[in-house]
């Protein structure tokens, strides 16, 4: 069975996005026999991670073929016969997918407007305080969601805007009626983002805080001297000083942008909240896995996919261009 | 403390950003904002742990006064059976047997791979190891999506076994770049004197590297034992069967079943609303041992990180 599987998969291996197939050409004056000769040893390490590699990573991206042939489930995992751009066609008429795409759009651009400048003031406001046990303490406690399980998260979440959770008892509180917040469309991203920042902020301090300690404390003295206060000495030693972690964060966060937590989604949204709450990838979980539509589902898939991948190179591309900074 | 990897980077943390520091020439503005500071940092501190102890005080309450919404800080009808119905239910302790399989084989797997294809990717004098190092960073940035591993793992014939769990996911790129930057930093005059006296690789790795390695392999050990028990949705896409679920999964169609009428493949205790102090208590019980652990790996995670970070 895995051999079945394995074979295609290594023919084409090398392909997307890789440049070394001349690697034939002598860029390192060994020859490949001379290589195999000394390091045959650490070859031979590498034989089962690559074919981890090969099985459950560039196999599934081969299998994307069957956004464009017809797969019969239980068949061939690359589908059975050529249909072109059948499901393509298919998913630009689909009003659904229009939606969802807004929905992802909107969620994933929330989430970025809030998950990337909250850590950055909040490693601000840690570098502020003096006690280093205070310090110590709000950043262990600030930690501790990063490791909470998504299950978990959505069902603390689901507690706390319960018709009798906390939030609905301080509405009643303040002499209003409880909301069914789970329930209704028009709370689902304000939920959905808030539980991000919850999750995410304190673990999201930790590469600014450590970029804070390797600026030179010189400077500060020179901006000092100068007369700069110290929302002076922020602005103008202490930003500059983090815009590198700044920028490689950016990059990375906007090449998730796409993939806006698939399974917190999935797990807090319901039919109720469809019209706010469903992205792409809940739709093509729903589309494929639900109601067994592979071939459709594996279209919008790969378009998702492509997004993504464009998305990170053109951020990494700009930022290399306009700030000198960039992943690679 | 020991003079471990982590504790070093703890400390460089810790280390108040130099000559800023002197209290004397403080503004009165600057003391105000001190003052507001601190507070501000205290309400996140009240904010992240709410939930938390919300959770914990409707486990010790009773169904009543959660209904009536009067159960936020302490318990209220503190009683003790609800913890003692769920630790009844053989499939709740069932499903967290599963969960320290699936956790223990997938680490170990995991740790092994990952340690080995690092070793190689450090060694930069090996031919062919641009291309090794492509084929795992290029999966950072483009992956064959949901549809097309999920009909990989079925064609394999893994559903409703423990593979479908431990293999897909096994390595994880960051920290084989993580392990790849560490071994990368270790002296190589170690490894060549000890190829002197007739180590082979294998050798090497095992009898050199590693006992230098105890640091970063507790670390990586760790990010992968919490990915691990944290994980659901691998099991919950390809095990049908109640008794191969992990806690995550039976807390979470626990969740499902109360709140929403379309959860799928669900498998219910019964078929009424599950009451919020019996979640409560799963939520605790599930979250129990990251809680337990977590004071004491906290600093290997943060250390994992940078030293990921210093790579990238």
């Amino acid at each position: 069975m895995t051999t079945q599987i394995t074979e295609p998969a290594t023919a084409a291996a090398p392909g997307p996005g890789e440049p070394p197939k001349k690697a034939k050409t002598p860029r390192y004056k060994t020859t490949w026999r001379k290589a195999f000769k000394r390091d045959w040893q650490l070859y031979t390490l590498v034989i089962v991670p690559l074919l981890f590699f090969l099985v459950f990573r560039y196999a599934p991206m081969l299998g994307n073929v069957i956004a464009f042939r017809k797969f019969v489930p239980g068949g061939s995992i690359y589908g059975e016969t050529w249909v072109g751009l059948r499901y393509v066609k298919m998913f630009v008429n689909d009003p659904n997918f229009w939606e969802v795409f807004g929905n992802t759009m909107a969620l994933g651009a929330l989430s970025l407007v809030f998950t990337f400048p909250l850590p950055i003031v909040l490693a601000l406001l840690l570098n502020e305080v003096r006690s280093r046990y205070f310090k110590r303490f709000v950043q262990t406690v600030s930690y501790l969601p990063h490791f909470l399980s998504i299950v978990i998260v959505a069902g603390m979440v689901m507690q706390l805007v319960s018709l009798e959770g906390t939030v609905n008892q301080i509405v009643r509180a303040l002499g209003g009626e409880a909301v069914s917040f789970i329930q209704d469309p028009s709370w689902f991203r304000t939920i959905y983002v808030s539980s991000e920042v919850w999750q995410t902020v304190g673990w999201g301090t930790i590469l600014y805080l450590a970029a804070l300690t390797t600026i030179d404390s010189q400077l500060y003295e020179a901006a000092r001297i100068d007369g700069a206060n110290r929302w002076q000495q922020t602005w103008h030693v202490t930003l500059p000083g983090i815009r590198p972690t700044m920028i490689t964060l950016l990059i990375l966060n906007i090449g998730t942008f796409m993939a806006v937590g698939f399974e917190k989604v999935l797990l807090l949204y319901n039919p109720l909240t469809y019209p706010t709450a469903d992205v792409v990838s809940t739709y093509l979980y729903r589309v494929g896995l639900v109601s067994n539509n592979f071939s459709y589902a594996a279209a919008i898939g790969l378009f998702e996919s492509i997004i993504g991948l464009t998305l990170i190179l053109s951020a990494n591309a700009i930022s290399r261009r306009t700030v000198g900074t960039s992943l690679w | 403390m020991v003079t471990t990897d982590p504790t070093r980077v703890m400390e460089r943390l810790d280390k108040p950003a130099g000559a800023r520091r002197t209290s004397l020439d403080d503004s009165r503005g600057y003391r105000i904002f001190r003052v507001v500071n601190a507070i501000v940092l205290l309400g996140v501190v009240v904010v992240t742990l709410y939930p938390f102890v919300n959770i914990v005080a409707q486990s010790f309450s009773s169904e009543v006064y959660i209904r009536t919404g009067q159960v936020n800080l302490v318990p209220r009808g503190f009683n003790l059976d609800t913890y003692k119905l769920v630790a009844a239910d053989p499939a709740f302790w069932n499903s967290y047997l599963n969960t320290v399989i699936y956790t223990v084989t997938a680490t170990a797997i995991s740790i092994v791979l990952t340690t080995i294809y690092a070793y190689v990717l450090s060694k930069k004098h090996l031919k062919g190891r641009g291309l090794l190092v492509g084929v795992a960073v290029f999966t950072m940035f483009f992956n064959g999506g949901l549809i097309p591993n999920y009909v990989l793992v079925n064609g394999l014939g893994m559903t409703n076994t423990i593979w479908a769990i431990v293999l897909p996911n096994a390595i994880s790129v960051f920290n084989l770049l993580v392990m790849k930057a560490f071994f990368e930093s270790l002296p190589p005059e170690l490894e060549e004197a000890a190829a002197i006296d007739g180590l082979n690789t294998y050798g090497i790795l095992l009898r050199i590297v590693l006992p230098l390695s105890k640091a970063v392999l507790a670390t990586m050990i760790l990010f992968y034992a919490v990915a691990n028990w944290n994980s659901w949705f691998q099991a919950f896409l390809y095990l049908d069967r109640a008794d191969l679920f992990p806690v995550t999964v039976y807390l979470r169609n626990m969740i499902a079943g109360a709140t929403s009428a379309t959860s799928v493949g669900a498998v219910e205790t019964n078929a009424v609303a599950i009451s919020a102090n019996i979640k409560a208590v799963t939520m605790v019980l599930t979250v129990l041992p990251i809680i337990a652990v977590y004071p004491f790996i906290q600093r290997y995670f943060v250390s994992g990180v940078m030293l990921g970070a210093v790579k990238q």
